[in-house]
């Protein structure tokens, strides 16, 4: 765990030392051509559209703009948003846990496949991922018949857009945890085991503390993509206001009215969002990269 | 050894067993659904919805701008992750941390945000239009929207290898007489060749199944700027069950193949470079 601390301290200034070396010190009109070319690039593509998000937002003064915030069907579609992730970041969260449990403590065969698997969310498209529970539970689906003689609502309401948010985050959680978990064996819990803890002990004193890091980036991450997700609740909404729209869905209606404003004032939120995620995101790597005393560095 | 440490640790058949129970429910069945329903289809039915013009012209567009943007993102990636880690400037923690605005940033959002800049009467849009240069409402404006949701992969996986680098390998190019670019065209650019790959790879996954940031700045216009996963969705909108899900097939099936060469190119890198990315 040492070594693994001083790479991760030398890791932050790896551009003055590679400046400091003869051998690696590019000259001085490379240095700023890579530089210039790479922060154009940098401003055009992804600068530019944040800034756009809130000078559209802002366009028709603030008093339109917050109008748009607290008008009804854009505070359900708040609510919406933060139910399905509130939901989904959760259960995505015990199955990330329970997962990188089974995969870095234990041997068992298929190993490899299974983490393959647990990514596979990642590399389908969002529609499809809309489209398969349409195809479960939509009323040409499998459980179709049924659920309408029972008259619950799976497609077109709450648990469809739940389900396809779940869908969609998946495999954050697991994949921050599984190759980090692997990492650091089971040396410490068998220690702990084997002076008389249980495993429930073993478990929420050693291993959540050495996971900590990972496992709250993990949920930061799922988060971000929970509140975000548009193609696959976009096929399992059905679209109705007030009722099944979520952030993201609210956006596009209201965009598809023309009413440009009022779109971009609730996407300045979700953009407000993703700046939060990347502060968070870039604290939890300075924690979780710095060595603490008394502190286990993951 | 191994046999005896199983039984200490508990919870394995737990953990494992639930895995598999959320696994199977939440992606595994869902998934098979996609190929069940198309293995009802006859042939013909199969092709019709999968062979059309309107399909191909889809499937045309959705790799080729793809690709483009996957490999613009090759280009400036590497510049970007070589800049960030090879050189001190001012702002560079800031711009190190923006570089995962696209993952964190909600795809409709971006979307909107790319077609008020590049429309006509937008910030790019505007300066292009005397030109005549159309991006917005048009196939550029889908490459445009795929070079943004891709520009962070090939930076992030790039960015570990540089940092990871001795400079071992660029002081004994230079001791034997190489100049900066021959030590990085000889010695650094063959060992990142693999990360950039996967970086590349990353990115034109990525871009295939995008929906949320292409659909508005497309213009979707049959034959001309409507992707693949718009005629799905189009498909359903019409009630044509059968056909929406046959075109997901091939896309389902792209995707696996993509997440192989993905999983054989990270084993690349990481035999290449010693460490996992």
């Amino acid at each position: 765990m040492a070594a693994v601390a001083a790479t991760f301290d030398a890791r932050s200034d790896t551009a003055s030392k590679f400046e400091a070396n003869p051998a690696t010190r590019d000259s001085t009109w490379v240095k700023y051509l890579v530089i210039g070319v790479g922060l154009t690039y940098f401003a055009v593509f992804l600068l530019l559209p944040l800034i756009a998000v809130f000078v559209e937002a802002f366009r028709k003064g603030a008093g339109t703009y917050f109008a748009a915030l607290v008008e009804p069907d854009a505070l359900s579609a708040i609510r919406l948003t933060i139910l399905a992730a509130a939901i989904a970041v959760p259960v995505n969260l015990v199955f990330g846990v329970s997962a990188a449990w089974a995969i870095a403590k234990f041997q068992f065969p298929g190993k490899n496949f299974l983490i393959t698997l647990i990514d596979l969310p990642f590399s389908v498209s969002p529609v499809v991922a809309g489209l398969i529970y349409v195809l479960v539970f939509g009323l040409q689906g499998w459980f179709g018949p049924w659920l309408h003689e029972h008259d619950i609502k799976i497609i077109f309401a709450v648990p469809g857009i739940v389900l396809a948010t779940i869908f969609v985050t998946f495999p954050f959680i697991a994949r921050e945890l599984i190759p980090l978990m692997q990492a650091q064996g089971r040396d410490e819990e068998e220690a702990a085991i084997s002076l008389g803890a249980s495993g429930l002990q073993t478990f929420w004193r050693v291993t959540i503390p050495n996971v900590k890091w990972a496992l709250l980036y993990g949920v930061i991450l799922c988060n971000a993509r929970a509140m975000g997700e548009f193609g696959a609740v976009s096929v399992v909404s059905g679209h109705i206001r007030g009722e099944t729209n979520t952030m993201p869905l609210h956006v596009e209606i209201l965009y598809n009215e023309y009413q440009f404003a009022a779109a971009f004032a609730v996407a300045s939120l979700l953009a407000l969002l993703a700046l939060v995620t990347l502060v968070l995101k870039t604290y939890v790597e300075w924690r979780s990269h710095r060595p603490v005393a008394g502190e286990q560095v993951s | 050894m191994s046999g005896v440490n199983k039984r200490v640790l508990p919870g394995f058949g737990l953990s494992l067993g639930f895995t598999l129970v959320y696994l199977s429910l939440i992606v595994l069945i869902p998934l098979s659904a996609v190929f069940l329903k198309t293995s009802t289809m006859s042939w013909d039915e199969f092709l019709n919805a999968v062979a059309a013009p309107r399909v191909v012209a889809s499937y045309k567009l959705t790799f080729g701008a793809s690709f483009l943007a996957a490999a613009i993102n090759a280009v400036f990636g590497l510049l970007l992750a070589w800049g960030l880690t090879r050189y001190t400037f001012p702002g560079r923690k800031i711009v190190d941390a923006l570089i995962d605005l696209p993952f964190a940033l909600p795809t409709a959002v971006a979307g909107i945000a790319l077609t008020a800049i590049y429309a006509k009467n937008g910030w790019i849009g505007a300066l292009l239009e005397p030109l005549g240069i159309k991006i917005a409402f048009g196939p550029p404006g889908v490459l445009v929207a795929l070079t943004f949701i891709g520009l962070p992969f090939v930076v992030r996986t790039v960015q570990p290898v540089l940092e990871d680098l001795e400079t071992e390998y660029e002081e004994a190019a230079a001791s034997l007489g190489a100049t900066r670019w021959q030590a990085f065209q000889r010695v650094v650019f063959p060992t990142l060749f693999p990360a950039l790959l996967t970086g590349f790879a990353l990115a034109f996954a990525r871009a295939v199944g995008e929906y949320g940031s292409v659909i508005f700045i497309a213009g979707n216009i049959p034959m001309v700027s409507e992707i693949t996963p718009l005629i799905i969705i189009t498909k359903l909108e019409q009630f044509d069950y059968k056909g929406a899900t046959a075109v997901a097939s091939v896309m389902l099936v792209i995707s696996f193949v993509l997440l192989l060469v993905i999983n054989g190119l990270q084993a690349w890198t990481a035999r290449r470079t010693g460490r996992a990315i």
